[in-house]
């Protein structure tokens, strides 16, 4: 075992002694070295038992990723607690829509994870699966949104965890106490007030873009939002959380009298005064909403689904689209586990007839999967604008989901939301 | 100096090269060339090839870590890496790589001078620079 020069010593369980003296195989025993490094190294003085790890590895995009998975399989790992996949590049129930070259690499990688024992829900949203964690369990979950959501929306605890470390977590079922499974790590230090007009807040397209600006702003530290209600449900929360990890490194946020651990400042921020305040009002709002709109304004596809859609939002869309036909593609990334219930309520016919191409497994952000696009790329999700243009080269059109159909429907960018 | 923290400990020298803005290891920097691709990177097309990366901290992502090994493997990375505030992923980036390929890099957390250039050491928990 690599000897750091940190003060610190991690305190081991019998349990974990014996897994790291490999009593248990090859595999608990490297997850074991690698954990205890990196406790040391961050000031974590001992372990966490983990209810369930998500795994973001398993999207191929480095050599490394294969040689990681390829040496845990050599030596017959397996995963220690319930453990999901994030989405991977292709999308196994239509193999037909990946255009790219990385077939076989990436395919490579999904197996070695289910070899492993990982469940094959191939979705960035986790928590919209039967096995979602519940408040205050300790879990190892990668995916920047997925992250954000545990902590936030759900109050499970998990670190701010990605590639190898997720998987290493499953492997020897627990994770260094440090960060968000403290109390401490939790608590706010940044509140920001929304300051806009009521009706702001009924639209959809709000959520995502205080994210945007949240993430802009606050680094790595947890801010406490006050000035939402009950409308910030968990599709919008959802995508408040997405986005503000994707423009920032946020793992957490709190959102007085919504999110579990904020029923008021005091409580957030741990009976403390935050260090900064922030007040965003509806200029703010239209600024990042320019921010996120980067294009041409002719629209040529849409994109939505980014996380994966839930079955409420699959709702919404058939429920506006209404019978009516897309005339440019229209993309809806959504998990297998969704897609299976959409079926079985006829709600998959309804949006197909729409003229939606439904994407599951991957995402149309991260794989080559959308055809030559004459335009912009129209989306509703605060991720998908900010990661799009630069892994895909395309422009983007920022709307509500409305606007989305409705675009899609005239041909044209169409925008209803009177306060943008 | 003393490093404030070792999150990989080791040997190394090399130019120091100071970002301004944190790189995003996942898609951020080539491992194919060790150059900053990142087109919103105000230091696009640097090279961390043999530098000693001074960065706040890594820019977030779930790919950090796999990124960062990817470069070690490659052996197109920094020769050394001094953040501002402890980064894991980073962390654990350095670890894996070490075990795969028998080769890390090492990775502190200091505040060096803001005057710091020119060629810099990393030992263990020491930093030094050689001009001024």
């Amino acid at each position: 075992m690599t000897r750091l020069g940190n003060v610190i010593s991690v305190h081991l369980t019998a349990e974990e002694r014996s897994l790291l003296a490999g009593e248990s195989g090859p595999a608990p025993a490297f997850a074991m070295e690698i954990l205890s490094d990196v406790a040391e190294a961050h000031g974590a003085d001992r372990f966490v038992e983990i209810s369930q790890a998500h795994i973001d590895g398993c999207l191929y995009h480095a050599p490394v990723l294969l040689d990681f998975a390829n040496r845990l399989l050599d030596m017959d790992a397996s995963v220690r607690v319930p453990t999901t996949l994030n989405v991977s590049s292709l999308d196994l129930l239509h193999p037909e829509l990946y255009r790219g070259d990385r077939a076989e690499e990436s395919r490579a990688l999904m197996d070695a994870h289910v070899a492993m024992g990982c469940g094959p829900t191939w979705t960035c949203a986790p928590y919209q699966l039967s096995s979602t964690p519940s408040f205050g369990q300790h879990i190892a979950w990668g995916e920047s949104n997925a992250i954000v959501f545990a902590n936030s929306v759900i109050g499970a605890r998990t670190g701010r965890y990605g590639d190898f470390i997720d998987l290493l977590c499953a492997l020897a079922g627990r994770a260094p106490l440090t960060g968000f499974h403290t109390d401490e790590g939790r608590l706010a230090t940044v509140m920001i007030d929304i300051d806009v007009p009521d009706e702001v807040l009924d639209s959809d397209i709000a959520y995502p873009l205080i994210g945007f600006l949240i993430g802009k702003l606050v680094g790595q530290a947890v801010p406490v939002i006050n000035g939402l209600d009950q409308r910030a449900d968990q599709d919008r929360l959802k995508a408040l959380g997405a986005a503000a990890a994707s423009a920032g490194t946020i793992g957490m946020f709190h959102v007085v009298g919504v999110t579990p651990e904020a029923p008021d400042v005091e409580t957030a921020c741990g009976g403390r005064q935050p260090g900064e305040r922030h007040v965003f009002d509806l200029g703010d709002l239209i600024r990042a909403k320019e921010r996120l709109s980067k294009g041409s304004g002719i629209v040529g596809a849409v994109s939505v689904g980014t996380p994966h859609f839930s079955l409420d939002e699959l709702r919404l869309l058939a429920e506006v689209s209404g019978g009516r036909r897309a005339t440019i593609p229209f993309y809806v990334n959504t998990s297998r586990d969704v897609l299976a219930q959409a079926a079985d309520s006829q709600l998959r016919a309804t949006v197909e007839a729409f003229g939606a191409t439904l994407v599951t497994d991957t995402c149309t952000y991260i794989t080559p999967i959308m055809e030559d696009v004459a335009g912009d790329v129209m989306t509703n999700s605060g991720k998908w604008a900010y990661y799009a243009p630069g892994n895909l080269g395309v422009g983007v059109i920022f709307g509500s989901l409305h606007d989305c159909v409705e675009s899609a429907v005239a041909g044209e960018h169409i925008q209803t939301d009177k306060w943008l | 100096m003393r490093a404030k923290k070792v999150l990989v400990s080791g040997a190394a020298s090399g130019q120091l090269l100071r970002l301004v803005e944190p790189v995003s290891f996942w898609g951020g920097v080539s491992s194919d060339t060790g150059v900053i691709v990142d087109a919103d990177h105000p230091q696009k097309g640097a090279a961390v090839t043999g530098t000693v990366l001074a960065m706040p901290h890594a820019r977030g992502s779930s790919g950090t870590s796999s990124g960062f090994a990817d470069l070690i493997r490659s052996g197109l990375g920094p020769a050394a890496v001094v953040l501002e505030s402890a980064d894991m992923m980073l962390t654990v980036g350095a670890a894996v790589a070490g075990r795969l390929y028998g080769t890390t890099i090492p990775v502190v957390v200091a505040d060096l001078p803001a005057n710091a250039q020119g060629l810099w050491q990393v030992n263990g928990e020491f930093l030094e620079g050689f001009s001024s």
